[in-house]
């Protein structure tokens, strides 16, 4: 079904965007108008939502070309469902941002950038042309050096050289496949290349051609032999970018590679086992340096690490339970790393640092704060009822099914290490006494009332999301069912973009 | 033509992976922007050149006549040209930028303990 | 750098290039040329100018930062890409004046998305180059 309007969350993101820069260095226009920004922006995605979760996939041909030579935008519900998130997050992080942000940064642009880094995930995770996904990919990163770099000073900017260089590689490999692949089959469209590569004699080529994809994506989700870029750079930006960072680039990531490989690729044994692997790998490496870190946001790039093994492994394994034990796990996952890195931006505030030996009782000090992270907490681990436990059922049982016992052992040594260390962080954070010694540079308690409500509520928010997520499991459940029957099965998706043609 | 041009783009990519991997910021650099041209001529070379027949249509017909080049490796060209100058220049400036602070063009030194900062 | 033949090859340049820049602009649709590349040459008179005279002329001749250039190209594309939402077509959907103008030839939104990428190169082009050469 065409749609003329399904690009409506990219032009908001744009527009606000561009409203802004022309409200250049008036820093507390630029505030208003990027929370109301994304006030718009979320309650579009939430109508774009509905209207595809009840009338199916809706497309849209730019420009009016049809479809396989034209760029062809969809919304199918894994798209929409991101797109959904990214403007929860996006609303969340706007609010945290417009008090937790130094005025300097904000003089600098950030505001415009962080929005056209929103305008690049959300055309992402809705364009369907493969080419396309490579230039939003270059808008989200381009975005996203500009926020890393933004007023920076020694740290942020290391940080950033060895993000920059990573990334860059990343695209050079991802256009290096494009380029290949557009060779063998001569189209751009991932529809119709889904057809096309099915006719291709020379498997080895296209065997070849998809660990030019597995390596770009896998630098971009940062997976087991590629992932030191991350935690050496995810720690320096502010919080707020960092909560952009460590919630939502990872996982387009991810979002890439269940498109590329349920679509143009489908896993073969070869495929299947190297994933597997690099899963298996990325959930141990991540788990064993999360144990060793002591500064908060360190941990926390760990375990990103960490989780994003588990949603390869989903992917590896490619069927329709796993796959929808990947997609919960996508869905939790963008909540709560967002949330997890905001609550670092606030702990800093309340306690003047990051590193958990020089912080302490802050639950004596705060006590309704300290509940309200602790929701977070422990559905980033997985306690039943709550979000991170849903998805793991159907990761084991599949494991479990498939004979994957490494993956399984895997599974369960992050999940007990993300115990740990939360555990860890907890005590060290929250009960014990703060040390005596050293002078407590809160930054909170002089806030006047209203910012204080600004800097607790995005995460109040996303909390809400959070449990959510976890007590109504059965209608994300649905979702997810509904996600990786399309995924599975893609002549629903290639019926919507190309079927057009006859009409 | 076709020959030649193979042989360019793999060594450029051979030149690119080379440099990447020397510890120098300015060679990192200059890798990238190799490779990245390399890239481009792997697609141009991929869209089947033809010679001397670009896809502009005549002004007198409305349809093509015969045998044309293929117009989207161009386009493709074109979009990663205009991405890969913004890349560059962003990186410029950021690599004098850190080479104003660090005063050192060795990737090893790039490894300041982090400055608390929100 | 000061070198008179360079000063006074400049101001001769300066227009020229400016009017081929503004040349390559409009025939961009069916002829090689475009906003992009005219946004360049563009820029690059600028930069010769910079290059002859310093870079503090350059800004002064330029008036506004180039910097304002950017929201106004980046709004005139925008505008100009959505636009045909309103009547019904999907975005970027080339719509056509039925007559041709005189010395501009046919006017479409296309030719407002490329202006507006035009300004944009302009801006981002200038901002950069000005950032680098005033940090020394």
């Amino acid at each position: 079904m065409i749609d003329n309007h399904i690009l409506a969350p990219i032009f908001v993101q744009l527009f606000t965007a561009i409203i802004q820069l022309m409200f250049w260095r008036k820093t507390l226009t630029q505030r208003y108008l990027s929370v109301g920004g994304s006030l718009v922006g979320l309650m579009v995605a939430f109508r774009l939502f509905g209207r595809v979760k009840e009338s199916g996939i809706l497309t849209l041909n730019a420009a009016n070309w049809d479809a396989p030579f034209g760029i062809v935008f969809v919304a199918d519900l894994l798209s929409v469902t991101l797109v959904l998130l990214t403007s929860i997050a996006c609303f969340a992080v706007s609010i945290f941002s417009s008090v937790g942000l130094s005025r300097q940064r904000m003089l600098y642009g950030y505001f415009p950038i962080f929005h056209f880094l929103i305008m690049g995930l959300h055309g992402a995770f809705l364009t369907g042309d493969i080419f396309n996904l490579y230039v939003y990919f270059e808008v989200i990163i381009i975005s996203s050096f500009v926020l890393m770099t933004l007023g920076g000073r020694k740290a942020q900017l290391e940080g950033a050289v060895k993000y920059m260089a990573m990334n860059i590689l990343a695209s050079m490999f991802f256009l290096t496949g494009i380029g290949i692949l557009y060779g063998i089959t001569g189209s751009l469209n991932m529809a119709d290349l889904s057809i096309r590569i099915q006719e291709v004699q020379n498997k080895a080529l296209i065997g070849i051609t998809s660990c030019f994809f597995i390596i770009g994506f896998g630098i971009k989700s940062a997976v087991f032999p590629l992932y030191y870029w991350l935690p050496s750079s995810y720690h320096t930006p502010p919080s707020a970018v960092a909560a952009t960072f460590g919630g939502l680039l990872t996982k387009v990531g991810i979002y890439a590679m269940l498109r590329v490989f349920s679509l143009i690729f489908v896993p073969d044994e070869f495929t299947r086992t190297l994933l597997m692997v690099i899963a298996v790998l990325t959930i141990l490496t991540g788990a064993f340096g999360a144990l060793i870190k002591t500064n908060i946001r360190r941990l926390f790039s760990y375990l990103i690490v960490c989780h994003i093994g588990f949603m390869v492994g989903g992917i590896a394994m490619f069927s329709k339970i796993a796959l929808m034990g990947a997609v919960f796990y996508l869905i939790h996952d963008i909540m709560v790393k967002t949330n997890m890195f905001l609550i670092a931006g606030l702990i800093r505030q309340l306690g003047g640092t990051m590193d958990m030996g020089k912080l302490g009782g802050l639950y004596r000090d705060y006590p309704k704060i300290s509940l309200l992270i602790a929701i977070v907490l422990f559905s980033l681990v997985g306690i039943p009822p709550l979000s991170g436990f849903w998805p793991k059922i159907f990761l084991f049982q599949e494991a479990f099914a498939q004979h994957q016992y490494f993956y399984v052992a895997a599974l369960i040594i992050g999940s007990f290490v993300t115990l740990y260390v939360i555990a860890k962080m907890w005590s060290e954070v929250f009960w014990k006494n703060p040390p005596t010694e050293e002078e407590i540079d809160n930054r909170f308690a002089p806030m006047p009332p209203y910012k204080k409500i600004l800097m607790v509520l995005p995460i109040a928010l996303l909390a809400l999301v959070t449990l959510y997520i976890g007590l109504n499991a059965e209608a994300i459940v649905k979702v997810a069912d509904t996600i990786s029957t399309q995924l599975i099965d893609p002549s629903a998706y290639i019926d919507a973009v190309l079927g057009n043609k006859t009409d | 033509m076709e020959l030649l041009l193979v042989l360019i783009l793999g060594l450029l990519y051979a030149a690119g992976v080379y440099l990447i991997l020397r510890r120098s910021m300015v060679k990192l650099l200059l890798g990238i922007i190799l490779w990245g041209n390399g890239a481009n001529i792997l697609i141009f070379v991929l869209g089947k050149i033809t010679k001397g027949s670009p896809p502009v249509i005549d002004g007198a017909y409305k349809v093509f006549q015969d045998v044309y080049a293929d117009p989207i490796p161009q386009a493709l060209i074109l979009t990663a040209i205009v991405i890969s100058f913004g890349l560059t220049s962003f990186a410029i400036v950021l690599l004098k930028r850190v080479y104003a602070l660090v005063d050192s063009d060795d990737l090893d030194d790039l490894n300041t303990p982090e400055e608390e900062d929100i | 750098m000061k070198s008179a033949i360079l000063q006074t090859a400049t101001r001769y340049l300066l227009p020229i290039l400016l009017l081929f820049s503004f040349f390559l602009l409009l025939r961009g649709h069916y002829y090689p040329g475009g906003g992009f590349v005219g946004g360049l040459v563009a820029s690059i008179a600028f930069v010769l100018h910079s290059f002859a005279n310093g870079t503090e002329n350059t800004m002064k001749i330029l008036r506004y930062k180039p910097l304002s250039l950017i929201p106004i190209g980046l709004a005139v594309s925008a505008v100009s890409v959505t636009f045909p939402l309103l009547l019904g077509f999907p975005p970027m959907t080339g719509l056509w004046f039925e007559e041709p103008i005189p010395v501009i030839g046919m006017i479409g939104s296309a030719l407002f998305f490329d202006l507006g990428v035009y300004l944009v190169v302009i801006g981002v082009v200038l901002t950069i180059l000005f950032t680098i050469a005033l940090n020394d």
